[in-house]
């Protein structure tokens, strides 16, 4: 049972929630962008939320099934076309032996995911089976998919007639619709906030950013008004997360996303909550974005309220999979 | 302890301050926090992050909201409590390696460079720079890359302006009072002046603490090999620990 890459795509991997415990030795936790689509994904087909998933941007991927599988495509739309004819997103969908799947075309969003039921068949490094494309281990040789790639799945199921079923997602708690991303993403503040100058600091809450174009899984890279240091401090390197926005010599803001360093030395003006970091990761080149404050008890409530939200999510679909005998 | 400040890093991690400067005293209460942390059994705590004047933990909210309403005042309340009783934890144990390198100049990129800023022939750079036994400070940045000091004043030179697209695995590079060794490929902008043929990490070894050759409270130092020593090197038959 596996999944053959018949065109590679320009930065796909396999990726779970990361690998933890290795920070220590600079081993960054790398893990999918979006977690948020990732769990939607796997709750649909019935898997453990934190399976192990393909994480696909613009251009993806196109692959090849060699046996028939039940899939479900979460997170970004990118017009995914099953043997040519369309197929939704946030619904499972069984494929039989020798189906074709190609995205065609961007319609939202910035990484898309695929998760087949049974989940892959992948050598774990360190605990997780999370691709470090800079140590070059985990996912697929710790590397992005190229074309011939044969990924394994573990899952057989008996050949069948490609079929969509009738059950879907609703994702609008956690991604605003398309195209509209008006809600402000929301941080906590960071420990150098106040090395900013008092307008910078006013700035960061008022305008509106731009994600550059030298985004990737690294960073966000944002750009709009210059935000100032109001006295030359130096930071001594210290521990970053995801969601981490720092501030660079030139004054530009970066967000660092999953594939961030262990530690840096730039000031750390905000973190974005977890609970919001899909909302971020799914914020394509040129789109806007702009943040606000909440304290640390509400950003551990928001997430928390996420989770439940996923749990229940995982549940509704366990007992519809039931129902259909899958 | 004095001067302790705890701040959030996300909601799921917080960040312990025990001073704000680069020296060993502060690094070493660092680590003594860390490897009382590291003694304790809690599943929960994801990760441990020291680095040089600050400890991160890395939790698990869900399990920590189990305590209390808020993951973040417990975890700081745990902390500041393992922070009493490590105090007197008494002395890291640390290891003292020697690592070869060589200062041709071309692995030392900017070695001439660095001289002529400092006005010091390439010789004594490098015997400054090999005079001195470096401490680990931390590892960041990239996956086993040591963060060492201290380097001679003489000697330390800020971040090329800069940075290169691609600094060999190997390198060895100065940045302010810094040194530290790439261990992969990657860009960079440390001043590189040599590089050793010892592999500083290594993802496919079967035990963990071996993937990276360097740990944190480690003493360094290194010493000068020729082009020849370099590519004749045998990795296997190397210890560093004894040298």
């Amino acid at each position: 049972m596996s999944i053959e890459v018949i065109k590679a795509g320009m930065a796909d991997s396999v990726q779970d929630t990361g690998r933890f415990g290795y920070q220590h030795l600079g081993i960054n936790p790398s893990g999918v962008m979006d977690q948020n689509a990732m769990k939607i994904a796997n709750a649909l087909v019935g898997n453990p939320l934190n399976e192990a998933i393909v994480e696909m941007s613009f251009p993806a991927a196109a692959l090849r099934f060699n046996s028939p599988a039940v899939i479900c495509i979460s997170g970004a739309d990118f017009t995914p076309k099953l043997n040519g004819r369309n197929i939704p997103v946030n619904q499972p969908v069984v494929v039989t032996s020798g189906s074709e799947l190609k995205f065609t075309k961007m319609m939202h969003g910035a990484w898309c995911y695929l998760a087949v039921q049974g989940g892959y068949e992948l050598t774990e490094w360190l605990g997780s089976d999370s691709t470090s494309t800079k140590a070059k281990a985990g996912g697929m040789e710790g590397r992005f998919l190229k074309k011939g790639d044969i990924i394994s799945f573990s899952k057989q199921i008996k050949e069948a007639v490609t079929k969509v079923f009738p059950w879907r997602a609703d994702v609008s708690e956690f991604y605003e619709p398309a195209p509209m991303k008006m809600q402000p993403v929301r941080c906590i503040q960071g420990n150098e906030f106040d090395w900013l100058t008092k307008g910078s600091q006013k700035d960061f809450l008022k305008h509106n950013f731009i994600v550059s174009r030298q985004s990737d899984r690294m960073g966000y890279r944002l750009e709009g008004t210059e935000s100032k240091q109001s006295k030359k401090q130096e930071l001594l390197s210290t521990a970053v997360s995801f969601g981490t926005i720092q501030l660079l010599p030139n004054g530009e803001l970066i967000a660092l996303m999953a594939d961030h360093q262990t530690t840096g030395g730039y000031p750390r003006i905000a973190h974005v909550i977890t609970a919001d970091r899909s909302r971020l990761a799914q914020c394509r080149p040129a789109e806007k974005i702009s943040f606000s404050f909440v304290d640390i008890k509400e950003a551990e409530a928001l997430l928390l309220k996420q989770e439940q939200s996923l749990s229940q999510l995982q549940q509704a679909c366990k007992f519809k999979l039931r129902e259909h005998e899958l | 302890m004095k001067a302790v400040s705890i701040y959030p890093v996300s909601e799921s991690a917080l960040t312990i301050c025990l001073g704000n400067e680069l020296n060993a005293v502060v690094n070493d209460r660092v680590f003594r926090l860390y490897n009382h942390l590291r003694k304790q059994v809690n599943p929960f705590w994801k990760d441990l992050i020291p680095a040089y004047c600050t400890l991160t933990v890395v939790y698990d909210i869900k399990e920590m909201r189990k305590h209390s309403q808020s993951a973040f005042k417990w975890v700081s309340k745990q902390l500041k409590e393992a922070i009493d009783q490590c105090d007197d934890a008494g002395i890291l144990p640390s290891r003292q390696l020697s690592i070869p390198v060589c200062y041709e100049s071309e692995f030392g990129f900017d070695l001439k460079s660095l001289s002529k800023a400092k006005k010091l022939s390439i010789d004594q750079v490098i015997k400054l720079h090999t005079a001195q036994t470096y401490r680990v400070f931390m590892l960041g940045f990239l996956p086993g890359f040591p963060y060492m000091g201290i380097v001679n004043d003489k000697i330390a030179t800020p971040r090329l302006s800069s940075p290169r697209k691609l600094v060999p695995a190997g390198s060895v590079g100065i940045a302010g009072n810094q040194t530290g060794i790439y261990p992969l490929d990657s860009p960079g902008g440390w001043n590189i002046i040599g590089r050793t043929p010892l592999q500083i990490f290594n993802p496919r070894v079967s035990v963990l603490t071996d993937t990276s050759l360097l740990q944190p409270g480690d003493e360094v130092k290194f010493y000068s090999i020729t082009k020849e020593e370099f590519h004749s090197f045998d990795q296997e038959n190397f210890n560093p620990l004894s040298a």
